[in-house]
């Protein structure tokens, strides 16, 4: 083999390892791409059920309901981001930061009733830490001020 | 006084990284012998500035000085000693001080143990090392001084977020820094040849032991923090593809081809010039993990300090430390003869597909942690990339990269035949064939895939230990005379292949995890994968700085008891902070694991789960990075080594 054509031979496996890797992340991305939604988004045009999504928003003063029901805890609460609100279930633990007027993401689907059932709740690690996505949504729903302190009127 | 002093020692660690930058490297162009002989005392000179720095934060800390707003802002007299003095890398000041102490500490590993470099290179090393340091110090003093006073100070400090109370996250950041700023070493050797316009076999073997210490330290940081977030945060998992772990993952996959092409320059003085991009990249990911974790950018669950400013400084840093970077290796690349010709199936042609896996493996990592940042700043649209994304696009490009793995080290160096090295792995894959379809008879597809490649990985490198002594083909004397001969970085070559196959096993393992959430009142029980979890009582507990909530679970197989676990909740009045202390017990094989949620009418909410081999996870990360340092110990021996020293006629011209 010539020297010519070993190099080929390399330049032909790369393009082909950069090549089948370019693939794979095309395919995998329409499939695994999770679109972040507001609750007001959710009013105007709810995403299709079954199709999960993150939904981000405040926890809203006293929704939130916990209990147990023939041993296993469920709990539900309802998010807002001041304009409109969304009922989310969840069957596990809270988050340990999860608490009204607390910033919350949750990852999940909506179920054929309207509602969203969560498959994952979170809250960040910090205590003070508001989600940048929801500060963002709740900026355009024109209920953030910055100024008025981290939890701006969630009592809906 | 002492946080006087501590400035004091940062601006002078900075003036004398400066000086490290330009006097040393202006003395190699000018070659200027004594110029170039006060690189290490430099170097040492900065290291005991900064280390002067560090140590009066760490004594301001342990002496509740509040009127040192890091220190207010971080700590709290009631705090542990242990977590006083760990805490003032848990913060953002403290840890870019850190970032620049173990930079310091490379630069002075370099003028220690670099005596058998050529002067030249040795100063260049330590001169781009320096106006690295140099941008860090900068930073340090200019956007996050962690010496600044309060004035009035506070009566106490505002204490420390409770999750991050930790022993395991006390002793992660200074190894994973370790192995982040350990690369910066590999990258000022690469922009010194590229000054010097020459690299030959010598540099390869110069720059790989440092390569080397540099990823035993990253795979020992990934591994703590994925331990971190499997047993303190309580989620369960090891890993989410979390943006903050990606960039830690992405340049050890590229620290890990570094490793690999380095001995291709090394014997073959092959594939120079990818090598030299391979290490201004590992170190550029480097860079832009500690800018994302430390700038927001990308949101994350583990981001615990975000400012944009500072952001915009270290993007500024990136960019001139790796656009120069790139820029000296488009003008003198070419300048790098290539040698060493070899056929595709060849020990260099298994390491180059090495190469080729680990990058693309890289490049798919960095497209799912970059898009949603290119989604909403080009589309506008806000969304995430998760776990199924990384698995769907990772695991094609793992397994042909295991299957490699065990080929590779039995080929011979330029031409070797596939067929023969193949006969040479029977029994590995015959194992590897028993093994998957025993898996596949009780578990399914994929579990039976990772299992078959873990036995496979580890039967693999053992063969090639046999292989090469021998064992039962020759008289047992002759085998152990040729154990004694063969070189350490073999065992660790196949040590490291071996700890891969361990950690497969672990996921794979982790991958038949069973959990349920429950609610029961103390005397109830529930069954999961076979035990039976009874709730004994609920009880309350005073810790140092928190109260403790504990729950007493017995664990019982067929009546009879196995283990007592006590998760607990932990509030932290301080903070106003609730934090989980997940209880789990393991027996190597599997992991009893129990988490303790709210209480709700007199019944608690837990969370259990059974996860079998767990531990493996990261025990087969240790065992890489003991496989790593194994390996590092042969090198250094040999280095030490007379013959080994090939002075290049340039140096010698210079001494």
């Amino acid at each position: 083999m010539t020297r010519k054509r070993r190099r080929l031979v390399v330049v032909f496996v790369c393009a082909l390892g950069v090549g089948s890797a370019a693939a794979l992340a095309l395919n995998a991305f329409s499939d695994n791409l999770v679109f972040f939604v507001s609750p007001s988004d959710i009013a105007a045009k709810a995403p299709t059920s079954g199709r999960s999504f993150r939904l981000g928003g405040l926890v809203e003063t006293g929704s939130v309901r916990r209990g147990t029901e023939a041993g296993h805890p469920f709990a539900s609460f309802r998010v807002t981001d001041g304009k409109s609100s969304v009922t989310v279930s969840y069957d596990g633990i809270l988050p340990d930061l999860f608490r009204e007027g607390q910033g919350i993401v949750a990852l999940g689907h909506l179920t054929a009733g309207g509602g969203f059932q969560a498959s994952e709740v979170l809250a960040k690690h910090d205590e003070n830490y508001m989600p940048k996505e929801v500060v963002d949504s709740l900026k355009r729903s024109g209920h953030w001020n910055p100024e008025g302190g981290p939890t701006p009127g969630t009592g809906g | 006084m002492i946080g006087e002093l501590g400035h004091f020692a940062l601006a002078l660690g900075c003036v004398l990284a400066v000086i490290q930058a330009v006097v040393p490297l202006y003395g190699a162009q000018r070659r200027d012998v004594l110029l170039m002989r006060a690189a290490p005392a430099l170097a040492f000179g900065q290291l005991i500035a900064l280390a002067g720095a560090a140590g009066a934060l760490v004594w301001a800390s342990v002496v509740s000085d509040f009127s040192v707003a890091n220190v207010a802002e971080n700590s709290h007299s009631l705090k542990p000693l242990l977590y006083r003095i760990t805490g003032t890398w848990g913060n953002h000041e403290g840890s870019i001080l850190l970032w620049a102490l173990i930079l310091a500490v490379c630069g002075a590993a370099v003028g220690a143990f670099g005596g058998n470099l050529p002067t030249a290179l040795r100063a260049r090393v330590i001169g781009v090392l320096g106006f690295t340091s140099c941008g860090f110090l900068l930073f340090a003093l200019l956007e996050s001084n962690p010496f600044l006073r309060v004035w009035p100070p506070p009566v106490d400090g505002q204490g420390m977020n409770p999750l991050l109370q930790d022993p395991g996250l006390a002793f992660h950041p200074p190894i994973l820094y370790s192995g982040y700023v350990g690369f910066a070493v590999p990258f000022a050797f690469a922009v010194a040849a590229l000054i010097e316009g020459r690299i030959d076999a010598a540099w390869g073997r110069w720059v790989r032991p440092w390569a080397l210490t540099a990823w035993c330290f990253l795979t020992c940081g990934i591994a703590l923090g994925s331990w971190w977030a499997y047993y303190e945060v309580g989620w369960g998992g090891y890993w989410f593809w979390d943006p903050v772990e990606n960039a830690s993952l992405m340049p050890w996959l590229t620290g890990t081809a570094l490793v690999h092409s380095a001995i291709v320059v090394e014997k073959r003085e092959a594939l120079k010039v990818w090598t030299v991009l391979l290490a201004i990249g590992t170190f550029a990911f480097s860079l832009s993990g500690t800018f994302m974790v430390r700038s927001g950018i990308l949101n994350s669950v583990h981001s615990f300090a975000n400012d944009p400013a500072r952001g915009v400084f270290i993007l500024g840093l990136l960019a001139l430390v790796i656009g120069s970077s790139l820029v000296l290796f488009a003008l003198r690349a070419r300048h790098l003869a290539s040698g060493g010709v070899f056929a595709p199936i060849s020990r260099e042609g298994a390491l180059v597909l090495n190469n080729i896996l680990l990058c693309s493996i890289c490049a798919v990592v960095v497209t799912g942690t970059m898009y949603p940042l290119f989604a909403e700043l080009v589309l506008g649209a806000k969304l995430s990339v998760g776990a199924p994304f990384f698995n769907a696009t990772v695991l094609p490009l793992v397994i042909p990269l295991v299957a490699a793995m065990s080929i590779g080290p039995v080929l011979s160096w330029k031409r070797a035949n596939l067929g023969a090295a193949l006969m040479r792995l029977w029994y590995a894959a015959l194992v590897a064939l028993c093994v998957g379809l025993f898996a596949a008879w009780g578990w399914g597809a994929l579990p039976a895939l990772a299992f078959a490649g873990s036995a496979w990985l580890i039967i693999g490198a053992l063969a090639e230990l046999i292989e090469r002594t021998r064992l039962l083909r020759v008289p047992f004397a002759e085998f152990l005379d040729r154990v004694a001969g063969l070189r350490r970085a073999a065992f660790g070559t196949a040590l490291a292949h071996a700890g891969l196959g361990v950690t497969i096993a672990g996921i794979a393992g982790m991958s038949l995890a069973s959990n349920a959430v429950v609610a029961l009142q103390p005397g109830q029980s529930t069954h999961l994968a076979g035990y039976d979890w009874t709730l004994i009582s609920l009880t309350d507990a005073p810790g140092p700085n928190y109260q403790s909530r504990v729950a007493t679970i017995s664990l019982s197989r067929d009546h009879l008891p196995i283990a007592i676990l006590a998760p607990e909740r932990h509030f932290f009045p301080l903070q106003n902070q609730t934090v989980s202390d997940v209880a789990i017990r393991t027996n190597g094989f599997r992991d009893l694991y129990a988490v303790l949620g709210e209480e709700r009418d007199g019944a608690a909410v837990l969370r259990l789960h059974y996860n079998p081999l767990a531990p493996w996870i990261w025990l087969g990360a240790l065992i890489m990075a003991g496989g790593g340092a194994l390996s590092l110990s042969d090198r250094r021996l040999r280095l030490g080594a007379p013959a080994a020293r090939k002075a290049p006629a340039g140096a010698a011209a210079a001494q």
